[in-house]
């Protein structure tokens, strides 16, 4: 299927495929995973067409494999993204993401009167609701939602 | 409780705030104990609170303990830019217990997270204020000779006040009937009412205080802050719309009590000063001592 139409982003030997991320969110699922601060190839795919999302964005990441636990971390802004583990051209295994109980370190709580936007400190949410996302900041106690989210 | 924080009322269970409640009990018949003899507390206060502050002050000094702090931030490293946990790790060098009050939401329980000594949340913004609610819990029991069973009524504004949402969370352990009277802007958010809901408490809501308060054990009058606020025009619809008079209390029960958190500015009118059912200075007391037993159980004395 996927081999038979014209790959918009070149195919890796060994690594993992994010694929079906919002376009709009390809440069946070970037800064969470860290793929701005590694060594291996990094290649991707943006405003493709998608018929579930409209546009969406692709990374392929060469020799990495992640852990389910940094992965889940994107579902916040690519609660569809659908990956697949490459080793040697093909498809091994297929994953999706899916939200943690807890959020730490990567949104900013939306009560601009909450200490974390204050002090220089790490923030963490527990999650209240899985999807649309709601999570219930640790410090004030404010919700923040998935319309609000902003990653930092 | 020993060396525990207490940043948010939910931090007690309903055995510890009993306890809280009949210590607070003992230092009201015999408030003069010298038990925090060579003990320091501070009192950081980030935001000025005079009526407080002076509360806590007092609680530590007729415990025989002393006072070290600062009553606003002004006066303190703080305006030259030192953060909160750098003021905080100072401060536990030179003190066994930290009162601290600030403007942000959550500064007391991240204070509580980097403190080596406990703290002692004196209101974080609009977000919990515990030591209040343990107060005005003492003051029920008190004037009610108990807290189960009893109809609460909350006027003025429910939605910012945090005393409120404090007191009724406390409450909940207690079989309460709330009866919630604010204006539509100012009502009691869905949150609270969805909590009990699931404890399966039963509530009124109303829009005017007319004969709705005539059953109620307690009136629990708030004042409509103008800092909460982030349209001034809203404040000034809403701010003359609930004030108590004297007239207002001729049906009332008679064990039923007045109480408010203090400082008021218009809510209740002082000809209610005088009625025996006025009960917010006497309540204000009542801080005194329920901070002596709260400061007397986290230091490890009582």
């Amino acid at each position: 299927m996927e081999a038979k139409k014209e790959l918009k982003v070149n195919a890796i030997k060994n690594g993992t495929v994010i694929d079906h991320i919002p376009s709009q969110n390809l440069f946070s699922v970037i800064n969470i995973l860290g793929l701005n601060n590694i060594q291996q190839q990094v290649t991707f795919g943006f405003n493709l067409e998608s018929k579930k999302l409209g546009k969406k964005a692709i990374i392929k990441v060469a020799d990495i494999y992640f852990k389910d636990a940094e992965l889940n971390k994107i579902s916040l802004v690519a609660p569809d993204a659908k990956l697949n583990i490459i080793r040697d051209y093909e498809v091994v295994e297929k994953k999706v993401v899916s939200i943690p109980d807890e959020v730490t370190a990567i949104v900013k709580c939306m009560n601009p009167k909450c200490i974390t936007n204050h002090e220089q400190m790490v923030t963490s949410f527990e999650v209240v609701r899985k999807g649309p996302a709601a999570l219930k900041c640790r410090y004030c106690e404010k919700i923040t939602d998935q319309d609000h989210l902003e990653i930092i | 409780m020993k060396n525990r924080s207490l940043v948010s009322i939910t931090d007690y269970n309903k055995d510890e705030m009993l306890q809280i409640l009949d210590l607070a009990g003992e230092f009201e018949k015999n408030p003069r104990q010298d038990l925090l003899h060579g003990s320091v507390v501070a009192t950081l206060f980030f935001e000025p609170s005079t009526r407080t502050r002076l509360s806590f002050e007092s609680a530590v000094n007729r415990l025989g303990g002393s006072v070290i702090g600062f009553s606003d931030s002004s006066s303190s490293s703080v305006s030259k830019g030192e953060t909160l946990k750098d003021t905080i790790l100072t401060v536990s060098n030179y003190s066994d217990l930290i009162v601290m009050r600030h403007p942000l939401e959550g500064s007391a329980k991240y204070a509580s997270e980097v403190s080596p000594v406990p703290i002692i949340n004196a209101g974080d913004g609009a977000h919990q204020h515990p030591t209040q609610t343990l107060l005005d819990m003492y003051s029920i029991r008190k004037t009610q000779g108990r807290l189960d069973n009893l109809r609460i009524c909350m006027v003025g504004d429910l939605k910012y006040g945090r005393t409120v949402h404090s007191l009724l969370i406390a409450m909940i352990h207690f079989n309460p009937v709330f009866v919630f009277i604010a204006p539509e802007e100012l009502k009691m958010p869905d949150e609270y009412k969805l909590l009990l809901d699931k404890n399966g408490i039963e509530y009124h809501e109303y829009k005017d205080i007319g004969d709705n308060m005539d059953d109620a054990d307690i009136i629990y009058m708030t004042r409509v802050q103008r800092e909460r606020f982030s349209d001034p025009l809203e404040y000034e619809k809403v701010k003359n719309v609930y004030i108590l008079r004297n007239a207002m209390l001729g049906n009332t029960k008679p064990n039923v009590k007045v109480l408010h958190p203090l400082p008021r500015v218009n809510e209740i009118n002082y000809d209610v000063d005088a009625n025996p059912k006025a009960y917010y200075f006497e309540q204000a007391l009542n801080g005194v001592f329920t901070r002596m037993a709260i400061i007397s159980k986290i230091l490890g004395v009582k």
